[in-house]
């Protein structure tokens, strides 16, 4: 890998921020040109980014941490000598966990990109879209690489301006407008409660590195008031209950590709969550505590979410509020292993197993919930329609576009042999020996999940030939593609789950786990 | 070799290659089945259309269930908890932040507590 592109695989980090900040900016100059270019561009920067990130990936699946330090004469030079031991420079530090997010973004990102190239040809302004949505890749990117609290701001801010106007890119009549706005000013709010929380650490410890503060942590009062102004803004951008009501605006007014990405999106706030509570604070965290505050937002985000969804017509806000139910599952079982942290033989027992069924299911959950909304895109795309009740008999003419609708919604209410299944698996096994009453109601949500999506796929569907539908064809090849290769990876993912946890989840739950590696990776090289 | 792509959950196991082929073997039953009834059945006539207690089959429009149909029952009984919920999803920015912020103080207050 050493020589692999005369080196460039060792600024694979900045890279992974670079590329798309880079044709971002090149957007407003290709529509210039040609308007054809900006395609051709957005595609090359996606493919070129999810490129780096698979690669990055791969590197540290394979060799373990990478650490970047910009600004220094070599890249893993991350203390320069007169530093008197405090990491001064800008660092990127990328564990097993987000490699795995990276791979997530890349997988997911691109399809989608490719999926709105045909869908955005009815708009103007496709540079603008394509500069936004690269810059929401660089932010998301940006937030799981970064190994510094306040480039995790500002890389939290990138990410939720871009998403906040991606969402009113539309307008559509002014309700995309107004969905935005919500959006930007809580995540305007929950980024500032974030900032005032990073403060607070480096007035203590006079560092913004994650791996210092984590090694010189004292938990004092002020800690504790910063691990929940880190803690909760996050789970609110993550969709959690009772500040999930963002999400269902935001969600069904974006276009369909962005909120494939917005899923994503909000896994990276999941993601930092989880490293500010196993790799900032967990060596001096009242884990029981805290373990039952994440899952408390689990449960209450499972049970809410699925429940709002049911009554709902519009098709893509009955998936926003699935969205934040299955939010609910990774909590759960990332909330059982936090809360049996500090019991190593309960850790073996379960926790570790119910930790990986909820870092699998964010993986699972931005593949097939990317693949229901960009299905419920194609159908509203054709027709127009959004309301459940005004649509019908779509099988007919949306074969394919039903067979990937099928493969979304069996996979999201844990039907094997589809990958929702293999991490419900592992969550309802684990959950049940820490809590038998947890695991049942994670058993119910899945079947009224089960239930709200049968009535989904009759709506749109199922049903005679509709005389308004009757010029309505497939959905266009790249979506068709697009929708594909999600549901490809949605069934290869349940048929061989063990692949997918040996290599990568087990990889990734050992790196919340372990804080001294990740420690190591900064404070050690 | 099936087993070697089996998931473990620390409890119990889960084979999806076996559960691939019990389903083949499942699915090749029930067409077979299916055959033997098809080889008798009649198609054509009014008995192939649908019996509506001697009333006039509904144009395609009207004859297909809406989603609004579905689950009367479940949401009617349910109508309590549903309008308690839905009252909570104001649509006011103002109160979305009151959540965010109540959260953060109740988890402020709980960890200096404990």
């Amino acid at each position: 890998m050493s020589t692999f592109f005369g080196g460039l695989d060792n600024h694979l980090p900045a890279l992974l921020v670079g590329v798309p900040l880079l044709f971002a900016f090149l957007m407003p100059l290709a529509e210039r040109v040609h308007r054809r270019l900006t395609d051709i561009l957005a595609v090359t920067g996606m493919g070129l980014t999810s490129l780096c990130g698979v690669l990055l990936a791969i590197r540290v699946f394979t060799t373990g941490a990478v650490g970047y330090a910009f600004g220094a004469a070599s890249p893993d030079e991350m203390l320069p000598p007169d530093s008197g031991g405090v990491p001064v420079r800008i660092l990127f530090t990328v564990d097993a966990l987000g490699a795995f997010m990276v791979l997530i973004i890349s997988v997911v990102g691109l399809a989608t990109l490719v999926y709105s190239v045909t869908r955005e040809d009815r708009h103007g302004e496709k540079a603008t879209f394509y500069a936004l949505f690269l810059l929401l890749t660089a932010g998301v990117s940006g937030m799981v690489a970064t190994g510094d609290l306040f480039n995790l701001f500002v890389f939290l801010e990138i990410s939720s301006l871009a998403g906040a106007a991606l969402v009113a890119v539309r307008m559509d009549r002014g309700v995309a407008v107004e969905a935005a706005l919500k959006y930007a000013l809580l995540s305007a709010t929950g980024g500032l409660l974030f900032l005032l929380g990073v403060a607070l650490l480096y007035t203590q410890y006079g560092s913004l590195n994650i791996a210092f503060i984590a090694r010189e942590l004292r938990m004092t009062g002020l800690d504790t008031v910063a691990v929940a102004l880190l803690a909760v803004p996050m789970a609110m951008k993550c969709g959690a209950v009772p500040m999930h009501f963002w999400m269902p605006d935001a969600y069904s007014r974006a276009p369909a590709g962005v909120t494939a990405f917005l899923v994503v999106s909000s896994q990276c706030a999941m993601y930092v969550l989880f490293r500010s509570l196993f790799t900032l604070f967990h060596r001096r965290l009242d884990l029981a505590m805290f373990g039952w505050f994440v899952i408390a937002l689990g449960v209450l985000s499972m049970f809410i979410g699925v429940t709002m969804a049911i009554p709902q017509k519009d098709v893509k806000r009955l998936m926003a509020y699935h969205a934040i139910s299955q939010s609910g599952y990774m909590l759960l079982g990332v909330g059982v292993g936090l809360a049996v942290l500090g019991k190593p033989e309960l850790l073996d027992a379960y926790g570790r197993k119910a930790m990986a069924g909820g870092i699998f299911h964010i993986m699972n959950h931005a593949l097939y919930k990317g693949l229901l909304f960009l299905t419920a895109g194609a159908v509203i795309y054709r027709t127009g329609q959004r309301d459940l009740n005004n649509l019908g008999g779509l099988g007919h003419q949306m074969g394919w576009t039903m067979l990937c609708f099928m493969a979304g919604a069996l996979a999201i209410a844990g039907i094997p042999p589809f990958n929702g299944f293999a991490s419900k698996f592992l969550l309802y096994e684990s959950v049940f020996r820490f809590n038998p009453f947890l695991s049942i109601i994670a058993i119910l949500v899945s079947v009224l999940t089960l239930a709200s999506f049968m009535k989904v796929f009759h709506s749109m569907f199922m049903g005679p030939r509709l005389p308004r539908f009757a010029e309505v064809r497939e959905a266009p090849l790249p979506m068709v593609v697009s929708m594909g290769v999600l549901a490809v990876l949605v069934i290869l993912g349940g048929l061989f789950p063990t692949v997918v946890v040996e290599h990568i989840i087990e990889p990734a739950v050992v790196a919340l786990l372990e804080q001294s590696e990740y420690i190591q990776t900064v404070m050690e090289r | 070799m099936v087993f070697a792509f089996s998931l473990q959950s620390g409890s119990g196991v889960w084979h999806p290659l076996v559960w691939l082929a019990a389903f083949a073997v499942a699915a090749i039953i029930a067409r077979v089945v299916l055959g033997f009834g098809r080889g008798s059945r009649k198609t054509g006539g009014d008995h192939v259309k649908p019996f509506l207690s001697g009333n006039e089959e509904l144009d395609e429009e009207r004859i297909h269930v809406r989603a609004s149909n579905l689950y009367w029952g479940y949401l009617e009984a349910m109508k309590g908890y549903y309008r308690r919920l839905t009252a909570l999803h104001t649509g006011n920015v103002a109160d979305y932040l009151l959540w965010l912020f109540g959260v953060l103080a109740i988890m402020i207050v709980v960890g200096l507590a404990t």
